[in-house]
């Protein structure tokens, strides 16, 4: 092992002195944004997605949103994100005509792909509550809205806490391809630190940790939420 | 009070209700009896329009409530329901559970008629004639204190005050059965239909949840109840229909029905259930 002795050193030396541990944390930094931000977007316009493939299709206007809603779903889940990557930077924005920094589009993209997987997620929270729920709002005389938003979705968040949480997950594990597009992410940072030592064993070994870290790190997170949810339910 | 006419529902090509028609009037208690899948829950609920009839209509208060037109949450709130299964609102604490549509539509009344008044206002500023604002009879803070002191006076009526604060998970299917039917009391509905009260309770509990009822229909409540129960169809019912295959086949006085039925269907069912 004194070779990889050697190999820590020349981490180290990189790592230190040459600034490498700017570039680790611009890629954690951005990583983190993009898997935050991406969540965020995703909630925002997948749980408009879940409502509209939930609710009853009484009119021809939710009938066409379905479909497209199912469209979208299909589309985001069907191709890998890589390869909605590349679309988006290489083909979208120079069709359009419009200069987006590869962070942002990142950020869009995975924002996009994970609404799919959210909507999904609500959709099947927001079913997973019993029909009566929502019969007896009506029968009370409350509108679809109101119920839903009163009684059925604090209901479904309860059902859907763990499984946002594992979307989560891979999101931040997932922000390790945006180097396609030339996004600076955790990759970018050791493989920098890699290519100046001419030694890619512990620079990789160091970003595996600190991805199981990051992890982690959001699970106990999505723990603590979760407890606090079931706490202010106060059932026994 | 309820006036239904031809009454049909299909799903797809099975025909659950082929055509009733009957009228519901004011301080009937009516009971439906009938084997399952007679269409007697459907029946039930396609008078609050929890399920669609496919055609007919329904008049109630005047109005055709099957009409697209009609505004049916507004003739809910005067039809209170109840289910088999209870449905309380399992995020909500008891009191909430009941205080939850009071307080909710009447804080949107209120804010409706303030707008209103806003207008009338602002118009009134270009009439010579000015016209009179809606008188606005209670404040955000008294509608939740009413609904409040209604829920709590429901409760106490029941023996549960204790049970206010607690969650609908934490009680007992006769509980959570009698909470669901203050529950739709507290709208002071014009009717309450029931539909199969007691058949999901434990055996010790329906006596407590038929008690209730029977009070409602003593203080003169109109009630129609879909019912397995048929001493207490017998005791508290004013009329009692007889349904089977989509149909009312025996529509009569409960004694009547229960002594000397006329229909061989009714005979026959009277005889395996009695």
């Amino acid at each position: 092992m004194g070779n990889f002795d050697k190999k820590l050193e020349k981490f180290w030396e990189i790592f230190i002195e040459h600034g490498g541990y700017v570039k680790v944390l611009t890629g954690l930094q951005n990583t983190i944004y993009i898997a935050v931000a991406g969540l965020a977007i995703g909630i925002l316009i997948g749980t408009l997605i879940a409502i509209i493939r939930v609710s009853p299709k009484s009119s021809k206007l939710l009938k066409v949103l379905n479909s497209l809603c199912g469209f979208y779903v299909g589309l985001f889940r069907g191709t890998p994100i890589v390869v909605q990557l590349l679309v988006a930077y290489y083909v979208m924005l120079p069709v359009i005509g419009v200069n987006i920094p590869a962070l942002q589009v990142c950020v869009i993209v995975f924002g996009l792909n994970s609404a799919a997987y959210v909507s999904e997620i609500m959709r099947s929270g927001i079913l997973s509550v019993d029909p009566g729920q929502m019969e007896a709002g009506r029968a009370l005389g409350l509108n679809y809205r109101v119920t839903m938003l009163k009684v059925v979705v604090p209901q479904a968040v309860k059902n859907i806490v763990p499984t946002l949480g594992n979307e989560f997950i891979s999101l931040i594990k997932e922000t390790s391809v945006v180097s396609f597009v030339g996004a600076a992410d955790l990759y970018v940072a050791f493989n920098y630190i890699g290519s100046n030592s001419y030694e890619f064993m512990v620079p990789y070994l160091v970003m595996a940790i600190i991805y199981i870290a990051l992890v982690a790190i959001a699970a106990l997170i999505i723990r603590q939420l979760e407890r606090s949810l079931r706490k202010s339910d106060r059932r026994h | 009070m309820i006036d239904v006419i031809n009454l049909k529902k299909t799903y797809g090509k099975l025909d659950v209700l082929k055509g009733i028609t009957t009228s519901i009037k004011q301080g009937e208690k009516i009971a439906i009896i009938g084997p399952s899948g007679s269409g007697k829950s459907t029946f039930l609920r396609c008078l609050n329009l929890m399920e669609e009839p496919t055609s007919g209509s329904i008049i109630f208060g005047g109005q055709d409530i099957t009409d697209r037109k009609v505004d049916i949450n507004v003739h809910r709130r005067q039809m209170g329901m109840v289910f088999q299964h209870f449905n309380l609102f399992n995020n909500k604490t008891v009191l909430e559970n009941i205080m939850l549509a009071p307080v909710y539509l009447g804080l949107r009344d209120l804010r409706g008629l303030k707008w209103r008044n806003r207008f009338i206002q602002l118009r009134n500023l270009f009439r010579r004639e000015k016209q009179p604002l809606h008188p606005i009879q209670k404040s955000k803070a008294q509608i939740k204190t009413e609904a409040r002191e209604t829920a709590l006076r429901l409760l106490k009526r029941i023996g549960l005050e204790d049970k206010a604060n607690v969650y609908p998970s934490t009680l007992s299917g006769g509980q959570k059965q009698r909470i669901a039917i203050v529950r739709a009391l507290a709208m002071n509905p014009k009717v309450m239909l029931f539909d199969e009260p007691t058949s999901a309770l434990d055996p010790e509990m329906v006596g407590e949840v038929l008690d209730l009822i029977k009070q409602l229909a003593d203080e003169g409540m109109t009630m129609v109840i879909v019912t397995h129960e048929m001493g207490f169809a017998r005791e508290v019912a004013t009329r009692v229909l007889f349904m089977n295959e989509g149909n009312i086949l025996e529509d009569d006085a409960p004694e009547r029905i229960f002594t000397n039925p006329k229909h061989p269907r009714t005979q026959e069912f009277l005889s395996k259930v009695l």
